[in-house]
């Protein structure tokens, strides 16, 4: 799971943004430890193209997302957006650039302002860089809320609190599109909602995306999700990256033991599926101040041998357009041994 | 060794020789309001059912539909601005309208809880293992050391590695999922014969998940309690519960043993419920038959079926009439609806609708291939 590599990345003509070796780390309190969020990870998002981006809590998903967004700028790395190095510029061109991304948040009530107006919230984009006239501004904020699913006559004047959670999160829909971006990164948009707003949320990403031509990177924790949204999936584990490939494929056979694991937790609505029957990790992720050596997977995975730990697997093609880094990647059909998920943690 | 140090509360010593089969707890027309400025709040609105010993329910629905204020109701844990009505029998004795001091020889030795939110839940300033021999040393006429040994095996049982020094510390030391673990083996204490889960893993990852749904099935079975098993996922149940009973607006809409539930959905939301999940099965870019909507006000509940006004299905006549919780087809598998799916009422009734573009609530719905669409976007 530790995998470093390029091997997965394509042509960089093709490519709306890449990212090659992003370290992203951090000091933990002042003991003068430190947290390795992100080690050696390499990405590339083709234009309209969906990358999902998925992995258990304190797999660096997130902090990649932000990493890509300069918000910190990461450790060490580079990400090249539209043929520029993002982490070479400085305040007022990096401003600029931004305007190009944005990105969706988690909690959808939190990451609005609550004493704004949601016509106020969604246009001020448009305020700040001084797109049109202001009947221009208040033309395009009605265009857009309408384009979410919302009601501008009767709301564009409500305060978020007016609003519920599937209606905030389009808002912050609304928000990010606003400006004509190229790139929206969306963070567990959708984690924090119920199945039918869920439901509601991806078709209405679905529908931006082919309509104002977005490039989407999806992060989520729930495999099902992503592979609904996406094109690519990266799996992530620890920092590191398990395996890429397009979702069809890595559902079909996964090559990493770890998404077979991922795959195998997702609750499913048949009572025929018995859960106990399917493959299980003992224990939780480890602590990303001392990683395990080697493949950082190895303390959880039920494949695990003495070569894991002492070398780290590097990112190799298993079949056209399917990225593993494991030392032992599953045989197409492979099952893994199921493990009693009750049993004692490990570590 | 365990005896018990209060004196029993009227009627407690029956706990001794209860009898060890039929209903452990049975709900009947449980209405339970809350007073508010806006207001009644009808957050349950008449619901029934009975739960035997060794038995797991699950109760299923959206955010807002009354699932978590039915499982306080039953354990009496409800605000002072409550109106309650109904009877909650627990080993046959009369509940319903118990206050606090008599809830109390309930709590712990006979139901417990276990909350969606674990980091919240417990008590950041004591360690843990004074957290979970609090009830035991409450209820129970133990020593220190009985105690301690009790919670020491407790911690060992729900899966944590090196309980012992895990007893001297405090909840921020350990992770979610440990944490849940500390919360079930509080629960666990003093022997509870109904556990109630509200959402235990809705806080937690996905393998994390599945071992803590795990757990709570393992410890079900070994110690003979029956659970209620609170969420919002039909796949979290789907594999876990005897029963399922889908709720909506303060009712149940549709109640049938799981497997039934399943292959013989009959209830339009719980149809709807099951359409919106993504599944791995499915293509990616596959478009999610969402429901369109949101649940009522529960201040101002609509007359007729409540469901009517996101429902593909809708007639005229749902706009008026309530159907009632019946069970024609197959006995113990009830419902509430006049179209119910997979019957040639229901055929009907979505033919019509989709023939006039919209239900007689007016909400759109269309055919695009197999999916039915209902409330499209712009």
């Amino acid at each position: 799971m530790a995998g470093t590599g390029t091997a997965h990345l394509r042509a960089p003509d093709e490519t709306l943004l890449r990212v090659e070796d992003l370290v992203v780390e951090f000091k933990a309190g002042r003991s003068g430890l430190r947290v390795h969020a992100v080690s050696n990870i390499s990405l590339d998002v083709k234009e309209g193209e969906t990358l999902g981006l998925v992995g258990e809590s304190g797999c660096g998903k997130s902090t990649t997302g932000k990493a890509i967004m300069q918000l910190p700028p990461p450790t060490a790395g580079q990400v090249m957006f539209q043929g520029r190095d993002l982490t070479h510029l400085s305040g007022e061109e990096l401003r600029r650039t931004r305007t190009a991304m944005k990105m969706i948040f988690q909690d959808p009530i939190s990451s609005l302002n609550p004493r704004r107006k949601v016509e106020d919230i969604i246009g001020e984009g448009l305020r700040v860089w001084k797109v049109g006239s202001k009947d221009e501004q208040a033309a395009k904020v009605d265009e857009m809320m309408l384009a979410v699913g919302l009601d501008p006559a009767l709301q564009r004047g409500r305060r978020p609190h007016q609003f519920s959670g599937g209606q905030c999160q389009r808002i912050s829909i609304a928000r990010a599109v606003v400006t004509d971006p190229k790139l929206i990164i969306c963070d567990e948009p959708v984690s924090a909602l119920d199945v039918s707003v869920q439901a509601q949320i991806l078709n209405l990403l679905e529908d931006m995306k082919t309509r104002y031509g977005l490039t989407l990177m999806f992060i989520a924790h729930d495999l099902a999700v992503v592979k609904n949204v996406s094109d690519r999936v990266i799996v992530m584990y620890l920092g590191k990256i398990c395996e890429v490939g397009s979702p069809d494929v890595i559902y079909e056979r996964p090559a990493h033991p770890y998404t077979r694991v991922l795959l195998d937790a997702i609750p499913v609505p048949d009572p025929s599926i018995r859960p106990e029957t399917r493959a299980k990790v003992i224990g939780e992720i480890p602590s990303p101040v001392a990683p395990p050596s080697g493949c950082r997977f190895r303390t959880r995975c039920p494949k695990a041998q003495a070569k894991c730990a002492d070398e780290e697997p590097k990112i190799a093609e298993v079949q056209p357009g399917q990225f593993v880094a494991c030392h032992f990647p599953l045989a197409p059909g492979e099952t893994l041994p199921t493990r009693n998920g009750s049993g004692p943690v490990a570590g | 060794m365990i005896r018990r140090k209060r004196p029993a509360a009227p009627g407690t010593e029956r706990f001794a020789d209860a009898p060890l089969d039929g209903s452990l707890l049975e709900i009947e027309d449980v209405k339970t309001q809350f007073q508010t400025e806006r207001g009644l709040v009808h957050a349950v609105d008449g619901v029934s059912f009975s739960l035997e010993r060794g038995k797991t329910i699950g109760i299923v629905g959206e955010s807002g539909c009354g699932k978590s204020v039915l499982s306080r109701s039953i354990m009496g844990l409800l605000p002072s601005n409550v109106v309650r009505h109904g009877s909650i029998r627990f080993e046959g004795h009369e509940i319903g309208s118990a206050t606090g001091n008599q809830m109390r020889p309930y709590w712990g030795t006979q139901m417990a809880m276990v909350f969606q939110d674990p980091m919240t839940s417990l008590n950041p300033v004591m360690r843990i293992g004074n957290q979970i021999t609090e009830s035991l040393r409450v209820h129970f006429d133990v020593t220190k050391e009985y105690a301690e040994e009790t919670a020491l095996s407790l911690l060992t049982s729900v899966g944590i590695p090196e309980a012992e020094r895990r007893l001297r510390e405090y909840p921020h030391q350990l992770s979610g999922g440990m944490r849940q673990r500390v919360m079930i083996a509080i629960a666990l204490a003093c022997g509870p014969k109904l556990l109630f889960a509200d959402e235990p893993t809705t806080a937690l990852d996905v393998t994390v998940q599945a071992q803590i749904l795990d757990l709570l099935k393992q410890q079900q079975q070994e110690r003979y309690m029956a659970m209620v098993l609170v969420t919002h996922d039909l796949g979290v149940v789907a594999g876990r519960t005897d029963d399922i009973a889908v709720m909506y607006a303060g009712r149940i809409v549709e109640r049938a043993p799981t497997r039934s539930l399943f292959e013989q959905t009959r209830h339009p939301y719980t149809e709807a419920l099951l359409k919106s999940i993504p599944k791995l099965a499915m293509p990616s870019h596959s478009r999610l038959d969402a429901i369109a909507g949101r649940p009522p006000d529960l201040v101002k509940v609509p007359p007729g079926c409540k469901f009517a006004a996101r429902c593909p299905y809708a007639q005229p006549k749902c706009l008026t009439d309530e159907p009632p919780l019946i069970d024609p087809d197959v006995p113990g598998h009830s419902y509430r609806c006049f179209f119910p799916v997979g019957s040639q009422a229901g055929a009907d009734a979505l033919g019509r609708n989709l023939a006039a573009g919209e239900t007689a609530t007016g909400l759109p719905v269309r055919k695009e291939g197999e999916a039915v669409l209902t409330g499209v976007a712009v």
